[in-house]
């Protein structure tokens, strides 16, 4: 069926124009303002990327990025964090259908995954500092530990933030208000699946490259 | 290892006498104020009704009172920079030591944009955006009261800074290398840092609760253009908070890792790059200015509207110019710093964007003439504060043009003139925006209208004072002189200074005028009260409901149909008078429940930042932790709304209809 001709229809009158329809339910509110956060948290990493941009070059006699950079331990790195957004999308259907035992698997899954992201970066800071390229050496090597640290520093409270709603789920089950924190903790676990793109390109592939 | 970090007995200035007698000031009015709650008995009355009420109208009236309490002490530093200067002079060096005007003027500035101008504004959208758009609280009401403390928090750890150790010393923009640790070991860059930081994380929190909760909680027919313009600025104001403080969050962060971890992101050494900061900063830092303006537009646009009797004129326009502004605001940044040595196309730009950006404003000021033009205008005081801002800004926004002029601003960089300038658009157009906002919706807000003669009073001393104490300053600038001067040698500058004290001292007279117009006010409450919520002929819908409103703000959820929705609403109402009234059941209203979480949260949000400022590393764990928990309890409540029953609003309805027909 054409839809045009659906709403046509509809009586004029009975249909109110969508900015005159009154408050919208909490369900949309929430993820609303959620995605609100997620700009702004956006912006935030926009000022860090620009920082790390005018800093790349400025590496007071110290090692550069392509000297750095192991290419393998960040493609793991993002395989990780992908399939992580992959399992998380697997536990919002989960919850959607009211699912328990998929939606503890889901957020199991993408916990692993993200432990996993999480100790490899660590295990690259380490390995960095031990040769010496510490944030303290250059200001590139300052940008970089707190851009890529940033976004790790989100993905650990993002992990807490998971293991929360795993005990909410337990405690309150599928209630609305619990759903809703999942919705937000889903925005919340691709968005940083975003800014690792932007991470990933800005930093490894231009860092290597160049 | 010392367990209270750099913290000693000497971060006590006890051999300064001017630092302890303002310490011992602020400590006896503080024990005063708990004394007089506790004499009272008003500890459960506080605890319950204002620190963990989430309703927007007490968050709203908390962030006015904080911004008037902070406001007291930014003008203290203001008096006591202007005495300095003016007696400074030739050979003398006043009674202010470098280090401690520095501090003063740092302290002066940061407190007047961010904990006076930024908490008025603040304070005014949530007071007055929910009321206007016709619904019942914000979108996220304990938030809003996260936002609120936090914001007070901050407010706290700059008062501490005056007792304990001492302030920044680098400006209220903290620029490197100066704010660096190399150039500024001591805490006062750290106070600046983490007040603004838990501040910053407050009001970003504000703006996201606002930006959603004028985009997706209108009254059913509320419609875009439908809204009241004080609406769309604070729309515009909370997108550009959402926009630029992050970068300030980011921005102090990185400073912060710079003085903490030893990092080089505008160091010196480690081919850091100062500039960058001075860039990030004014990326926030320009809209911050749009921020603290545009609600104040907003004010001017409702009183002007009301107290002419006549619908806004150029409604279209106006949200067309709040919005060009919202967008511009990003694309001036540059020129705070036209002298770094940038190509002269980029200073070309963003001087042509500077002089573009007047433009939405300039129409703006026709619009406000023209919605006076031909109506029946009373010239109550928050309308004679309107005007004296037409007047006022005007002057500071061509001032402003010139300096966009880069080859101009090279000369003009960095001098009075700049300070005559910022102060001619701060205060003519936020300061005196507030003023009429705080006398506009006071009535609303506590029953009661404030005196009018005392509050007249008020603003003809502020006017008159700001044109003594600021125009000697544009002089003073083309002759030369440069701001932040603890003493100076050219003795022909000091009959303008002295000019600019007196300027002052009668600023201070209305000041005072302000105090005894509140006290006076609420003496004379019997006399003043306004019974019929609509004390003004107002024309939107926070006039619809009683002063001050209930809880939930209205018995029915307003349904809109035009412009100007309650003027509309009373218009129908004479045509109808014939009829018999509908009578319409109470049905009860569910609203979010008080809570502490704001409050501890906060608590512990000072406690961070006084252990960070002082490096107890252990406390600012435990600070953490708590906040983590007090976060974690709020998140495991079980019920977050309570049901106010049908009879306890028909009860409120008969009461508020008695008192209107007494």
């Amino acid at each position: 069926m054409n839809i045009a001709i659906a709403i046509d229809q509809i009586p004029q009158d009975a249909l109110p124009s969508a900015s005159e329809a009154g408050p919208v339910p909490t369900r949309i509110v929430v993820a609303y303002g959620f995605w609100i956060f997620l700009l702004s948290d956006i912006v935030m990493f926009a000022a860090l990327f620009a920082s790390y941009a005018v800093l790349v070059r400025s590496t007071a006699g110290g090692p550069t990025g392509a000297q750095l950079f192991s290419q393998k331990t960040v493609a793991i790195e993002t395989a990780c964090l992908l399939f992580s957004s992959y399992s998380s999308g697997l536990m919002s259907l989960a919850v959607n259908s009211r699912r328990y035992l998929r939606a503890y698997v889901g957020a199991l899954v993408t916990l692993a995954l993200g432990a996993i992201f999480l100790s490899l970066e660590i295990r690259e800071f380490l390995s960095m500092i031990a040769i010496g390229a510490a944030p303290q050496k250059s200001a590139f090597l300052s940008a970089f530990f707190t851009l890529v640290g940033c976004h790790g520093l989100h993905v650990a409270l993002g992990l807490i933030w998971l293991i929360v709603m795993m005990v909410q789920v337990a405690v309150f089950g599928f209630a609305a208000r619990v759903q809703r924190r999942l919705l937000c903790f889903s925005l919340f676990w691709h968005a940083l699946d975003i800014v690792w793109v932007g991470v990933f390109t800005v930093v490894y592939l231009m860092g290597v490259s160049s | 290892m010392n367990l209270l970090g750099k913290l000693d007995w000497n971060a006590i200035p006890l051999h300064e006498p001017i630092i302890m007698g303002a310490t011992a000031f602020m400590v006896v009015v503080v024990l005063v104020v708990l004394g007089f709650v506790t004499a009272k008995g008003a500890w459960p009355y506080l605890w319950r009704e204002w620190l963990t009420s989430v309703d927007h109208k007490r968050i709203g009236a908390m962030y006015c009172i904080l911004a008037l309490v902070m406001m007291l002490r930014g003008f203290s530093d203001a008096i006591m920079i202007r005495a300095q200067q003016a007696l400074a002079a030739g050979g003398a060096q006043g009674y202010l030591p470098p280090e401690h005007f520095n501090q003063i003027f740092s302290a002066h500035g940061t407190i007047m944009i961010l904990f006076m101008a930024m908490p008025f504004v603040v304070g005014l959208m949530n007071f007055a955006v929910p009321l206007q758009l016709g619904v019942r609280d914000v979108a996220f009401p304990t938030l809003n009261s996260v936002s609120f403390w936090l914001t007070a928090s901050g407010a706290l750890l700059v008062n501490i800074s005056l007792a304990v150790g001492e302030f920044s010393k680098a400006g209220w923009w903290g620029y490197p290398p100066l704010s660096e640790l190399q150039y500024s070991p001591g805490v006062g860059v750290d106070y600046y840092l983490w007040s603004l930081q838990i501040s910053g994380i407050g009001t970003l929190l504000a703006g996201i609760n606002f930006v959603t909760t004028i985009l997706k909680l209108r009254a059913p027919g509320m419609s875009y253009m439908r809204m009241p313009v004080f609406c769309w600025t604070a729309l515009a104001a909370n997108l550009l908070i959402v926009a630029a403080f992050p970068v300030l969050t980011a921005t102090l962060a990185m400073l912060a890792l710079d003085r903490y971890l030893g990092f080089h992101f505008f160091t010196l050494e480690g081919q850091g790059n100062q500039m960058l900061y001075s860039n990030l900063f004014w990326v926030w830092g320009h809209p911050e200015v749009y921020i603290l303006i545009l609600p104040a537009f907003g004010v001017f646009s409702e009183v002007m509207a009301t107290f002419s009797g006549k619908p806004l004129f150029g409604y279209r326009s106006m949200v067309a110019a709040t919005m060009t502004i919202c967008v511009l605001s990003f694309l001036v940044w540059l020129h705070h710093f036209f002298t770094m040595g940038a190509s002269a196309n980029v200073n070309g730009f963003f001087g042509v964007m500077s002089m573009i950006i007047a433009l939405p404003t300039g129409a703006k000021i026709f619009n406000w003439l023209f919605t006076m033009y031909g109506g029946r205008v009373r010239f109550s005081v928050p309308v004679l504060w309107s005007i004296g801002f037409m007047v006022t800004f005007v002057i500071g926004g061509m001032t402003g043009v010139l300096m966009a002029v880069p080859p101009a601003d090279f000369q003009l960089h960095n001098s009075v003139f700049l300070v005559a300038h910022f102060h001619n658009v701060a205060i003519g157009g936020v300061v005196f925006g507030v003023m009429a906002g705080y006398n506009y919706w006071f009535p609303k807000a506590f029953g009661f209208k404030l005196d009018e003669r005392w509050g007249r009073a008020s603003f003809w001393c502020w006017l008159v004072g700001f044109y003594v104490a600021f125009m000697p300053l544009y002089v003073l600038g083309l002759m030369g002189m440069t701001r932040r001067m603890q003493h100076y040698d050219d003795r022909s500058w000091q009959p303008w200074l002295i000019a600019a004290a007196l300027g002052t001292a009668i600023i201070l007279v209305g000041v005072v005028c302000q105090i005894v117009q509140l006290v006076v006010s609420i003496r004379r409450r019997e006399e003043l009260r306004d019974e019929t919520g609509d004390p003004w002929n107002g024309r939107t819908l926070e006039w619809a409901t009683t002063s001050p409103p209930p809880a939930w703000n209205f018995a029915f959820q307003p349904k809109v149909v035009g412009l100007d929705a309650f003027w509309s609403s009373k218009g129908r109402a004479l045509e109808a008078r014939n009829d018999p009234a509908p009578t319409r059941a109470y049905e009860p209203i569910e609203m979010p429940k008080n809570s502490a979480t704001g409050f501890v949260t906060a608590f512990f949000a000072v406690v961070i930042g006084f252990a960070l400022i002082w490096h107890i590393w252990w406390l600012a764990g435990v600070g953490m932790f708590g906040a983590f928990l007090t976060l974690l309890a709020f998140s495991f409540r079980r019920h977050n709304e309570i049901e106010v029953p049908a009879e306890e609003i028909a009860r409120f309805a008969r009461v508020h209809q008695a008192g209107a027909a007494a």
